[in-house]
């Protein structure tokens, strides 16, 4: 899909998009690319646009401003049932009245195919969802897992150029969820159509997307890989949001464009790259440092280290067999912070109120304004 | 565990207790199946007296004889014999059941599109009060709904003075009072808010996640209608054609006032039987007749609700 000047176009660009009901603004002008065959992430809390965002793209929500282009199409009054687009619902909207292969079939009716070819597809689309078989059971006779598989085949079935899914794992138990996370990824590569996933479940965002936008509010607060979206968040916010990250206040002073210090409380001074500055330089603010509890350890007794050392005591402790998550208080700083620790062979798990020496590096740092 | 270390002198005394209380009821409190019994016998034997043995003499009577003053017990099938292959009676039933159905017909036909607009476009805050004020005609009396269409369709009616007012007639229309259109527009009015309602609720139980996907899937609104909201309102739909089949092919005084000699039906017959002819089991016999009309259509009805419900919780 490369454009005369052989740039990838977006599949889906949104420019300024903003929603708004009355006086409550769902969107606040929303402006993202979402490429080609890419998984992409719709990440945040609820009531933060998500969903809203979603059904604007799938086309039941109209636009109140700014413009919305799929694979280079002006949607703007284009109609749900005529757009490029399908979509998994979170009640995943099984017609009960129909059988599976019904429900699977129900878009070929307009599709200029014979009887049997229909049949074949559905057949097909069964077997790709792993529902082989089940094409004449009553759909109201399916269990959970069992109703996403069909509303999955009955989307997939008519090779839409993005498949949109509202929160589709979220009425499933743990294992089933696991299970289903895995599955819609090897599916989306296996089709290689672009996927947009809304999800409230910041793990499940990082484990299945290629991309992710997280949302806060009717914004896109970050849009970015899951790596650089954990390792890097470009305010608290995110940092907060996605994972653990520990906050210490701090007080920063560029020297030069790549050598920035920091005096962060209780480490002490630090110097530290560009690029841990993800949310730009913003001179006069009160500021903090990030840092992730895994990127810490705690040294037990007589353990040396070449990384930077900092004093603290262990206030509390959750034992979870494979990890332990100490909460320390660092000399000097009002706020515990959360470190967690492998249990690995012949490393003691402190007590209560012992000292604890904290091994921690400058790279792993994330300064916010 | 820990009950039995801090009052262990507590316990035997609730047993004790539950011991007296069984033996209070040595029978009902047995089973639960007997409290069930228990339970249900009033209703149960209001309905014996009240629905089952009253049936039960109408059945025995059609099968005995009148001749004139006297009541002849042998049991015959002369009644039926003579019902079915009297014309009149023959006509009469033939016309009260395609009275029924037409009946039937424009009340389902026109409730739809009400129930669909409370449920559709009426805002959720809204929908209890125009259920309500669906309900206003039924609290004036059946007969004061049924004279007042007399006043609307009578030859100098409300109708007739305002279309030949307005120059859009020269006569007054006759074929609307007196015959068995009147009786039809009657009795669709009447039987309204109780086919809306049922329609209504089937409506309100579709999920409307459900219409979303069909459009979602490629549907018109069109075909979105016909592909998945009709289907699952149909159980409403039979409901509502139930409901006003059943008690129209039955009623008699609609026709009686504004039937006209054409619009009679087969009520007005087993009343004349009853209580002018001096012949209950001619009577009998007819609605017996009726009853079994009612039960056919109605099967075919049911089974067409349980074809309609096979995929449905």
């Amino acid at each position: 899909m490369k454009d005369t000047l052989g740039v990838e176009r977006p599949i889906i660009a949104l420019e300024n998009v903003e929603k708004y009901y009355g006086e409550y603004y769902a969107l606040r002008g929303i402006s993202a690319e979402i490429r080609q065959g890419e998984f992409f992430s719709l990440l945040g809390p609820s009531g933060c646009g998500k969903t809203t965002l979603l059904r604007t793209i799938a086309g039941f929500e109209e636009l109140s401003g700014g413009r919305l282009m799929i694979d280079g199409k002006d949607m703007k009054r284009v109609p749900a049932n005529v757009r490029p687009t399908n979509m998994v619902f979170q009640s995943y909207a099984i017609f009960p009245h129909l059988t599976v292969a019904e429900n699977v079939g129900f878009g070929l009716r307009r599709e200029p195919l014979s009887r049997d070819e229909k049949a074949r597809k559905v057949a097909e689309a069964l077997e790709m969802v792993g529902l082989r078989g089940y094409g004449a059971r009553a759909a109201h006779a399916l269990s959970g897992g069992q109703r996403q598989r069909v509303a999955l085949a009955r989307a997939l079935i008519l090779e839409p150029k993005v498949l949109l899914l509202d929160e589709p794992l979220s009425a499933l138990d743990k294992k089933m969820r696991e299970q289903m996370q895995t599955e819609l990824r090897r599916l989306q590569r296996q089709v290689g159509i672009t996927f947009i996933l809304v999800t409230h479940d910041q793990e499940e965002a990082l484990i299945m997307s290629d991309r992710i936008a997280v949302m806060f509010e009717g914004q896109i607060a970050q849009l970015d890989t899951p790596q650089q979206l954990y390792r890097r968040p470009n305010t608290r916010q995110v940092g907060e949001f996605i994972g653990v990250m520990n906050f210490l206040p701090a007080t920063a002073t560029v020297s030069d464009e790549t050598h920035i210090e920091v005096e962060a409380a209780g480490l002490g001074r630090a110097v530290i790259a560009p690029d841990q500055l993800p949310g730009g330089w913003h001179p006069g603010q009160t500021q903090s440092v990030g840092i992730r509890p895994e990127t810490m350890s705690i040294l037990f007794p007589g353990e040396t280290t070449d990384r930077r050392v900092a004093i603290g005591t262990v206030e509390d402790l959750s034992y979870y067999g494979d990890m332990t998550y100490y909460v320390v208080r660092l000399d000097g700083v009002d706020r515990p912070m959360t470190i967690s620790m492998k249990n690995l062979v012949g490393r003691p798990v402190l007590d209560r109120g012992t000292e604890a020496r904290v091994a921690w590096d400058a790279r792993s740092l994330v300064l916010f304004a | 565990m820990i009950a039995s270390e801090t009052g262990s002198g507590a316990i035997p005394m609730i047993k004790i207790k539950i011991n007296i209380k069984i033996k209070a009821w040595p029978r009902l409190g047995r089973s639960e199946a007997s409290q069930g019994y228990f339970l249900v016998a009033p209703p149960f034997l209001y309905a014996l007296l009240l629905l089952a043995a009253p049936l039960a003499a109408i059945v025995l009577f059609s099968f005995w004889t009148q001749d004139y003053l006297t009541l002849d017990t042998t049991l015959t099938l002369k009644n039926y014999r003579e019902a079915l292959s009297d014309p009149l009676y023959g006509e009469l039933l033939l016309r009260s059941l395609v009275i029924s159905l037409a009946v039937t017909a424009a009340t389902v036909l026109t409730a739809f599109p009400i129930a669909y607009f409370i449920s559709f476009s009426v805002p959720p805050s809204r929908k209890s009060m125009w259920i309500f004020l669906i309900t206003i005609p039924f609290w004036s009396s059946y007969l004061m709904r049924v004279f007042l269409w007399k006043v609307i369709l009578g030859y100098n009616g409300v109708l007739n003075t305002t279309l030949t007012g307005l120059g859009i007639i020269d006569e007054p229309l006759s074929f609307i009072l007196y015959n068995a259109n009147a009786v039809v527009i009657t009795l669709a009015h009447a039987y309204a808010p109780f086919a809306i309602l049922p329609i209504y609720v089937a409506l309100e139980k579709i999920d409307r996640s459900l219409l979303e996907a069909s459009r979602d899937l490629g549907e018109s609104r069109v075909m979105t209608f016909l592909r998945v909201t009709l289907p699952l309102a149909m159980p409403g739909v039979v409901a509502a054609v139930l409901i006003v089949f059943i008690p129209t092919i039955g009623d008699y005084v609609t026709p009686r006032l504004v039937g006209g000699p054409n619009g009679l039906m087969i009520a007005n017959m087993i009343q004349t039987q009853f209580l002018k002819l001096n012949n209950a089991p001619m009577g009998a016999a007819l609605a017996v007749l009726a009853m079994a009309m009612v039960t056919a259509v109605s099967l075919v009805f049911l089974f067409l609700n349980r074809r309609y419900l096979k995929g449905q919780k």
